[in-house]
């Protein structure tokens, strides 16, 4: 393979990068004088126009590779959660027009691009050396954006908080993967699988898988390792958050499945009722228990929405753990679905988020008090994405928690072997409608705040809300109704990618 | 024409958005309009259909097609029944909310896509467009009560939805379960109906099935939500939760759980038949002393709906069809009976104490509230001449062939429901306590027009199922020879 062809199928994060250059350039060389709102619409402007650079590179030319050992893997599969991910930080990047934490706005753009680019390769490696590389540009990137809000000592401590964990992590996931690859002497995954077959029972076999689930884990926010998202969650600036909780999840969660299900093929082990087989799938199955009880009770008790948010994607990576336990198409299928159209939701709800913090200074429940009043279509979205996380039809959210759910008790048909999981979680989201109504509860039932004093003070000073933001909002909440509706929309393109996919 | 009941709704709460913010007489007379749209279909599709109908398709397109998902809207007498019993009460419960002021716009739209849900419910042919719809009615009731209720507002809503919730959570469990057991990868019910589930299968998914859906129905003992949520509501959402929610759980229990699962059902009848018994006499023991006027309707509701549960598990044709006739008969008289609770005495008098009630000397300065709420009491109390009577003699003949013991003790229920409904009755309107002194400054506000209409057409109704009760149970019989039933047949039941 000749460079020429390499630059070819790594094109779209070329562009990506040549943005995040540009971005910085600008900013940088022209734009330092002018008002800090001025520089983010260019900024931004610059930013979007590389991902829809990318984006249509990737959807004109046709992109078929198995290049490099498996670094650089393309087919259909890989292109459609590209897409999703483009998309995904488009819309981070509207939703932080309105924020003023920062002065760093080349920077600040500079720095979700090139997250985005380690997120890309991420998606389309096969191979364990690629895969931490992007893994941690990934994560560095989105260490730097947690910590964006310079003034804010909260958004420092998230930003250290998160950072000790992911480099414990990643340390971890590194030692994991040495002792496969000193098992196995390959970094190819499927390689990985065919030197591995037969040697399900080994101990240093399963002390390199434990390591490499523990780093993972810890990027999907699973219960036990899930202790910076709240943290993160809460101090980050709320664009960045909603970055973390959207864009990150999802291409970890799909790195994850590739890894365990084509990697590690052959050591699933077993987690059904009554019958554990050591291997990754009990680990993965308890990690899902733990998360879905402890996500869902712990979101109860909060007061703060990001810090909701933050329990409630705990939850939410629980469930779709299952969709790596089903292993099989149907769950790749479910999977992809399930955290594509959960990353939408987030989003969206962030940026419901953001404006409020905007106009009222904080992201407490009580802050949301009459927003059903102050701004009727915002909180109509936050409605629609509340209750989709809530899995309510005809929204995206239940659509895909029935998909998740039917086949991860099709994975094991007679005997139902998954089905404790499967009841498990159905419970746990009874339990979370509980704290999405109270959301609801302050944004339609209670009163809005009078407005007095220091109140009153802080909606005169706050910029006002930017048509963009409203119809990136927007536009989030129609995705996720009509794909909720018309589910055949992206399921119809995932059954053939996951085929010619061959997982 | 049916599907054009759910589709008006929706469109309703549509155009509902476009009126404006402080117009309430715009959002009124649009959610108005909505529901006697919805009404004339109902009515249409109702006269179309015939004894030897069977199960009608309305529409069936494919909808989610990797998951053999169909958009399946179709009816057979028991839909056309409860769809024309959603089409009466949708609009009397407008007419009984033209006082709503506050927020009336964004009240309207709850209430009509609630309406869209229940419509849906009891169209669907296809389990999973099913319990989409079911669901779908969860959040505006909510809403409904949360906003615009009276007493304990956001405790009362929270219970009912999470009540609802915990209950579709199980049905969703016995859905996926189904799903993929029966491995054809359909959700069409007539499909699963006929697919011979495993007897160990059934032996747990028929109650968790039948029990998630009967939480809504007020299965004693997961009936706690229903007093709280019937008080706290307001008088609109009270009548549709009695009249027409608490059918949904009933209908869903007879649909889904019965047909799918009949081997369950023989094992877990007698457990189901007590519980059912237990929630008629205990409902009725409860309502007898109540202090608030709503309280005692509340768990009177809850003791009827033990007769239609009482009625699904007796399993032969009449108790089946006196079940369903009991749903449509409690459904109009449980809303008359909110209608004259909370519209016309406790918008004026602004109390619900019985005690308070009985210095107010109501018979006299309410004239019109006390005829309606005198002839309510009767039909709930199985007066001969009303569809209650109809409908609960038929559950007790059912009852008595099926578990006799059950049916003496149903009886009992009855006679106790006379005890309560009278207390009632004398307490609220024809106090003999002497009134010493007219405590109210000003006279109640008259008895409006939109009261009196709607009055006069549920009393209407309930008195012309009850003359001539044929008019429904000739749908509704013939309905249980459907494909739908084959299985509970072979099995022994029917």
């Amino acid at each position: 393979m000749n460079y020429l062809e390499l630059l070819k199928f790594a094109a779209p994060e070329t562009l990506l990068v040549i943005a995040a250059l540009g971005v910085l350039g600008v900013d940088l060389l022209v734009m330092r004088n002018e008002p800090a709102r001025y520089r983010l619409m260019v900024g931004a402007a610059v930013s979007c126009l590389g991902c829809f650079a990318a984006t249509f590179w990737l959807l004109s030319v046709d992109q078929q590779a198995h290049a490099l050992n498996g670094m650089l893997v393309l087919n259909s599969l890989t292109l459609l959660v590209k897409l999703s991910l483009l998309l995904l930080t488009v819309f981070t990047v509207v939703i932080s027009l309105d924020s003023n934490f920062t002065q760093h706005v080349g920077e600040y753009f500079a720095l979700i691009l090139l997250a985005t680019v380690g997120m890309m390769f991420l998606v389309s490696a096969e191979e364990i050396l690629m895969i931490f590389i992007s893994l941690e540009l990934a994560s560095l990137s989105l260490y730097i954006l947690t910590a964006f809000h310079k003034k804010n000592l909260q958004s420092a401590e998230a930003a250290l908080k998160y950072f000790l964990f992911g480099s414990i992590a990643a340390a971890f996931t590194l030692f994991g993967l040495s002792l496969i690859y000193g098992l196995s002497g390959a970094t190819n995954l499927q390689e990985i699988a065919n030197a591995l077959k037969g040697r399900t029972a080994d101990p240093l076999l399963m002390a390199g898988l434990i390591m490499t689930v523990i780093g993972f884990g810890f990027k999907v926010a699973a219960v036990p390792f899930h202790l910076w998202a709240p943290d993160a969650y809460q101090g980050a600036p709320t664009p960045s958050a909603a970055f973390i909780a959207s864009g990150s999840k999802a291409a970890s969660f799909f790195v994850f499945a590739k890894v365990m299900m084509l990697g590690f093929a052959g050591a699933e082990g077993s987690g059904f009722w009554r019958n554990f087989i050591p291997g990754w799938a009990p680990v993965l199955a308890i990690l899902a228990a733990f998360s879905m009880v402890l996500g869902n009770l712990a979101a109860i008790a909060q007061s703060n929405v990001k810090r909701l948010l933050a329990y409630s994607a705990i939850a939410h990576a629980g469930y779709a753990l299952l969709g790596i336990l089903t292993d099989s198409q149907q769950g790749v299928s479910s999977l992809v679905y399930y955290v594509v159209t959960y990353a939408f939701t987030a989003l969206g709800a962030f940026g419901v988020v953001a404006v409020v913090e905007n106009t009222t200074g904080d992201s407490r429940l009580t802050d949301f008090a009459g927003l059903g009043r102050r701004e009727p279509f915002l909180a109509f979205c936050m409605m629609i994405f509340m209750l989709s996380l809530a899995g309510i039809p005809p929204l995206a959210g239940f659509f895909g928690k029935f998909y998740l759910f039917a086949a991860a008790v099709g994975a094991n048909r007679d005997k139902l072997g998954l089905l404790w999981l499967v009841i498990l979680a159905i419970a746990m989201s009874a339990v979370s409608l509980y704290y999405y109504l109270q959301v609801l509860k302050q944004i339609y039932v209670a009163a809005p705040p009078t407005h007095q004093g220091s109140s009153s003070l802080l909606m005169a000073s706050s910029t006002p809300i930017s048509p963009l933001t409203r119809l990136a909002v927007g536009v989030l909440a129609l995705v996720i109704f009509v794909l909720g509706c018309m589910p055949d929309l992206l399921l119809g393109r995932l059954a053939p990618a996951i085929q010619s996919a061959g997982l | 024409m049916l599907a054009w009941t759910i589709y008006s709704s929706f469109i309703g709460v549509f155009a509902l958005t476009l009126v404006r913010a402080n117009n309430p007489r715009a959002a009124r007379i649009t959610a108005l309009l909505t529901a006697l749209v919805g009404l004339a279909a109902a009515v249409g599709g109702f006269v179309q259909h015939k004894a030897d109908s069977g199960i009608v398709t309305v529409t069936k397109l494919p909808w989610i097609k990797s998951l053999g998902i169909d958009y399946y809207l179709a009816a057979d007498g028991i839909s056309v029944t409860l769809v024309l019993l959603t089409g009466i009460a949708a609009v009397v419960g407008i007419l009984f909310s033209w006082n709503i002021e506050n927020r009336a716009k964004e009240f309207f739209a709850f209430y009509l896509s609630l309406i869209g849900g229940v419509y849906g419910v009891f169209l669907s042919f296809d389990l999973f467009l099913l319990f989409v719809f079911y669901e779908l009615a969860i959040i505006p009731k909510y809403f409904l009560i949360a906003i615009w209720g009276s007493t304990n507002k956001e405790y009362g809503a929270m219970k009912l939805a999470l009540y609802s919730f915990i209950g579709s959570a199980m049905v969703l469990i016995g859905l996926v379960a189904a799903y993929v057991v029966a491995g054809a990868r359909t959700t069409d019910l007539l499909a699963l109906a006929s697919f011979p589930f495993p007897e160990s299968f059934q032996y747990w998914a028929f109650p968790l099935v039948f029990i998630g859906f009967a939480i809504l129905a007020g299965l004693w003992p997961f009936h706690t939500w229903a007093p709280a949520g019937h008080v706290a509501a307001p008088t609109a959402a009270s009548m549709l939760l009695a009249g027409v929610v608490m059918k949904l759980g009933a209908y869903g229990a007879l649909r889904v759980a019965m047909t799918l699962f009949p081997l369950g059902l023989k094992e877990w009848q007698v457990e189901i038949g007590f519980l059912a018994v237990v929630g008629i006499v205990y409902g009725a023991m409860v309502a007898l002393v109540q202090k608030d006027f709503k309280f005692v309707i509340g768990y009177s509701s809850v003791s009827h709906m033990g007769f239609v549960l009482l009625g699904l598990v007796t399993l032969n044709t009449v108790g089946l069809s006196g079940a369903v006739l009991q749903m449509f008969s409690h459904g109009i008289i449980a809303g008359l009976l909110f209608a004259v609770v909370g519209r016309m005495v406790y918008d004026r008098t602004h109390t619900r104490e019985l005690g308070k009630l009985q210095e107010m000397d109501l018979g006299r300065a309410l004239p019109f509230a006390s005829v309606t709420f005198i002839i309510a009491s009767v039909a709930s109390m199985g007066l001969p001449g009303f569809s209650g009577f109809v409908a609960e003699l038929q559950v007790l003949i059912g009852a008595w062939h099926a578990f006799p013991a059950f049916a003496l003790f149903a009886g009992l229920g009855i006679v106790i429901g006379v005890a309560y409904t009278l207390r009632a009755l004398q307490k609220s309107f024809f106090s003999d306590i002497e009134v010493k002194s007219v405590k109210h400054a000003r006279p109640f506000e008259p008895i409006s027009t939109p009261e009196r209409i709607g009055g006069a057409v549920l009393i209407a109704s309930t008195l012309v199922v009850g003359l001539y009760p044929r008019l429904l149970l000739d749908l509704i019989v013939p309905s249980f020879n459907s494909p739908l039933f084959d299985a509970l047949r072979k099995g022994g039941g029917l």
